[in-house]
Order: structure tokens, then sequence, then C-alpha cells
């Protein structure tokens, strides 16, 4: 993997504390443009823990401390002095549960460009469809932008917030079990969804769901226990593992 | 079986709860109606008092009494829902909040003369606002700002993390989440805490007793530094002083069917606010 391009993002040596409860241990990896690198692990093992991180959304959880660099274009996010918004609005996310706002569908995209100062109508409406179109949604909902969002199915609401997201041009996305709430189709479709949007973007899924690891990313981490036991392609670590734990959580011995 | 009994009996003991409430209710606007309505004209309600109130209308009060209570509510909505913004997105959480909070608790419970009387020594005289609308405004606000500060936290609270997070993850700063979004979902809670404070500042007595209500004035007020007639006072003034009770009695019972329907309309008005707000913003 050193042979591959810059890393877009490169952890190094990262804890991270809950109080006394260290949640992740001595944790580096790295994160290349236009690749998918999934997050695997029983729950509890640190994963969202870590790409929380990642957007420094773990600042907002009381009584936490991190340690170690995360750089980022060769900023460390980590670093205190850092401007957290700016880095949000480099590094975008995706969340468990959709978590549309409670305005209308046009609303919820062109809310991410208001705050960024955007103020010309045709712009946002511009960029609105733009991100509804790559989020595989526009045809669904180009006839009640102005309706409610969560009047949309989970499905949609989840690629109403990937729409939204995108509206505001990250680098990076990171995916937090963002199947996690629903069914098999809407499933499909946002995996297709990240098969398509690794081609302009880093992205890291935490996922529960192995064969989701399988079929949507280029490398896999592993963790255990606050710990990455193992990282490297996901085509070998679904095959030919290095790790004894990583095969057994393959193989259903825990989980 | 024994069971079935007590259930049936603990089930009968509610409703009964609930009925002698209704009833409580049904018996106090019908008396108010009955005995006030008989009084109730357009003049009564446009024209100045005469004859030593026994005759003529509550124009004044009225008037006396919106203002009052719209000033409160000018003077206690903003300063509340700030307050209750930084107890609840701002505030580290933990030992201090909680203090404050019970503060605030505890300032709901100082009785409402004592803050006639602090209205009194600060407002009226300190800060030399005189006996206005202005003190009795304030002091007012004072009173109904701890249920402001309340109702708006729990609104607050009630408002998802999940949002907060979708917010800031795009780049939000927290003044731009608190602001577009936290604060727009809190509304219809919000809401609901002014309309209720808006029935409790438009029938206090004592606090605007000292600082804002006059016994009787020719004519209406000309800035917010004017003393005022007010509903609750007038009816308290016609059931104690003057002497001819039977007529005055009548204007009061009228007086307070009128200060029964301003209640209900600016609650109407912030129910039809609540619901705007409800319709795009759904929980």
């Amino acid at each position: 993997m050193s042979t591959e391009n810059k890393a877009r993002i490169e952890a190094v040596n990262v804890n991270f504390y809950y109080g006394a409860h260290k949640a992740i241990k001595n944790m580096s990896i790295n994160f290349y443009d236009n690749k998918v690198t999934a997050f695997i692990g029983p729950s509890g093992c640190g994963k969202s823990t870590f790409i929380r991180l990642l957007n420094k959304m773990n600042e907002l959880v009381p009584n936490t401390r991190v340690e170690g660099s995360i750089f980022l274009d060769g900023d460390d996010i980590l670093d205190k002095k850092i401007d957290v918004v700016k880095i949000r609005r480099k590094v975008g996310m995706v969340f468990q549960k959709p978590n549309p706002f409670p305005k209308t569908i046009f609303q919820n995209i062109a809310y991410g460009l208001e705050i960024n100062g955007e103020r010309n109508k045709k712009t946002i409406a511009d960029i609105v469809e733009q991100s509804l179109k790559k989020a595989a949604l526009w045809n669904e909902v180009k006839d009640r932008l102005h309706d409610n969002a969560l009047r949309l199915s989970g499905g949609q609401q989840q690629r109403l917030c990937i729409a939204r997201c995108l509206a505001v041009e990250p680098e990076v996305i990171l995916f937090d079990e963002p199947c996690a709430s629903l069914d098999p189709i809407s499933t499909s479709k946002i995996e297709d969804l990240i098969l398509e949007l690794k081609k302009q973007y880093t992205i890291a899924i935490v996922t529960h769901n192995m064969q989701q690891a399988a079929r949507v990313s280029d490398y896999t981490a592993f963790m255990y226990l606050g710990e990455l036991i193992e990282f490297g392609n996901t085509d070998k670590i679904f095959t030919v593992p290095r790790e004894k734990k990583t095969e057994e959580y393959l193989s259903g011995k825990f989980g | 079986m024994k069971n079935k009994i007590i259930e049936k009996f603990g089930f009968v003991l509610i409703t009964f709860s609930v009925i002698v409430t209704l009833a409580f209710l049904a018996i106090i606007i019908y008396m108010i109606f009955v005995k006030g309505f008989g009084v109730i004209s357009w003049e009564f309600l446009t024209s100045v008092p005469r004859k030593g109130m026994t005759a003529g209308g509550v124009a004044p009060a009225i008037v006396g009494t919106f203002y009052l209570t719209v000033g409160a509510v000018i003077f206690a909505l903003p300063l509340g829902l700030a307050c209750a913004v930084y107890l609840n997105e701002y505030s580290p959480k933990g030992y201090i909040v909680n203090i404050i909070r019970m503060s605030i608790n505890n300032l709901a419970g100082v009785p409402s003369v004592v803050f006639g009387l602090f209205g009194l020594a600060v407002f009226v005289k300190f800060f030399g606002f005189g006996v206005s609308i202005l003190s009795g405004s304030l002091t007012l606000g004072i009173l109904i700002l701890p249920g402001i500060i309340s109702a708006s936290q729990e609104a607050l609270m009630a408002v998802p993390q999940s949002i907060r997070e979708a917010s800031l993850a795009l780049g939000a700063t927290q003044w731009q989440t608190i602001r577009k979004t936290v604060v727009p979902a809190a509304i219809p809670g919000i809401m609901t805490g002014v309309i209720l404070s808006v029935g409790r500042a438009a029938g206090e007595t004592a606090p605007i007793l000292f600082t804002a209500a006059t016994f009787y004035k020719r004519g209406f007020p000309n800035s917010i530094f004017s003393e005022v007639m007010a509903l609750p006072y007038h009816i308290y003034a016609l059931m104690t002083e003057g002497t001819k009770p039977e007529q005055q009695t009548v204007i009061a019972y009228g007086c307070a069917l009128i200060l029964l329907a301003i209640v209900l309309l600016i609650s109407a008005v912030a129910i039809i606010l609540r619901n705007k707000y409800r319709s795009s913003y759904v929980h």
C-alpha cells in the first residue's frame, strides 16, 4: 500500500479516551483518494468513535480526550488551534440514523450553502439539483422539493442526507453505518451510490454487515477492543486474513 | 378478580377527578359569563368610566392590560430564550448549571407581591421610571421569566441531538446551528410557554399594584411612562372601594369576562403561530 499515491488522511498513533476508558488504542491508518475504506469489528470496538475523530464530532462529547495526530492535506486536525468548521467542511458525514432537518427537501440541501454564505438563488437551486442527482434521488423528489423532508421514506431520507453532504463539496465522506436502519433495497441503492461516489471522493464506512464491507470497499480495517488488528486490501482480508482474530470474526466465532 | 375490582375502582376515581376539574372550569366560565355578560356593550368596551365608576365603560383598563401584557412578553421572551439557549447549548454541564437552574425555579416560587415591591424599589424609584407602563411591564416580565425559561429549555432539550450533529457536520458554527436549526425546531414548545405566561401576566394584580396601575384615569395612556388602569386592578378597586356595590359588582364581572377574553385572544395568536411552525417543523 505504501506504493499508492499520497494519502488524503494520515492518522498516526491516535489514542482516545472517554473519561478513564481508553476507547482507541494507538491507531495508525491511511485513507486514499477514490478508495473506500471499511471498518468492521464487533459492537463497541471503536469503529464509530474513530471515524468521528476525522471530522471532530467527538469534541461534542463531554469528558473526552484525544492524543496523536491526524493529518488532512498536511494539517493536523487534532491540533487544538485548528478551525473545526474548516475541517468539517472538508470532511462530510452521513450518520447511522437518517437525520434530515425538519425542513423541506430543498431547504435541507440549501442549508449547507446558506451557512457558507451563498446568497444567489440560481446557484443554490442548481447545486440542489446536482446534489440530488448525484445522490440518485432527483427523479423521486423533483416534483415535491418543497415537501417536508420527514415525509420521505427512510432510504430516501438517507440519500437526502448524502445529497446534503455532497452540496458543500467535501473531500472526504464518512459513512457511519449508513444502512443500519434501512431495508435491503434501500441498502443496495446506498451501496451503488457509494461505489459511484468513490470516483470523486475519499470514503470511509463503518459497517456491521461484512458482506457490505466486501461489496463496497477497497480496503478493510478490522478493529477489536479499540485496536486496529488488521488492515489491508478487502480481497485479502476476506480470503486470507493474516491475523487469527480477524479470521475468527469473519467466520462468525464472535461479534 | 380482586385486581379487576381495584382497576375498575382506580379508573372510576381518575375519571371522577377529570370531571371535577372540568366542572370547576365550566362553573367559573358560566358564572362570569352570566354575571358579566349583561354589562358588555360597545359602549362598555370603548368608553371611559363615569360617575365614580358606576357607569360608562372600562376601555382604559382594557388598553392598559393589553400594553402591560405585551410589554412583559417583549421584555421576557428574548431574555428568557437567551437564558435557555445558554443553559441548554453553551454552558458546561454540571454543578454550576444545576445551581442556576435551581435559582430560576426558586424565582418562580417568589410571591407576586414581592415582585411588586421589587418593581417599586428598582424600576419606579431607582431607575426613576415612575409608576408607569414601563415599570409594570418590566415587573411582570420578571414574574413570567422563569416560566419562559423553563418552557424554552424543555423545548430545546426535546430537539434531537442528531439534528445538531447534522448541522455541525456540514460546517455550521454552533451559533448558526442554534439560530437556524435548534431554535426553529423548538418554537412550538417555546410558544406554549409564552401562552401560559400571557395568562399569568394579564391576570396578576400584585406586581402592578405599586408599579403601573392606577385607580382611575380619565383618558388613555400616551407613552410608556404613563400610569395605566388595568383590568385585574380595576376589578379589585370596584369590589373594595366606592359607594355603590350593586352597580360596581356587575361591572367587575364584566371586567373579568373581558380579561378572560383578552387572555384567550392572545393565546389564540400564540397557538396559530405555534401551529404554523409545527407544520413546517414536524418532530
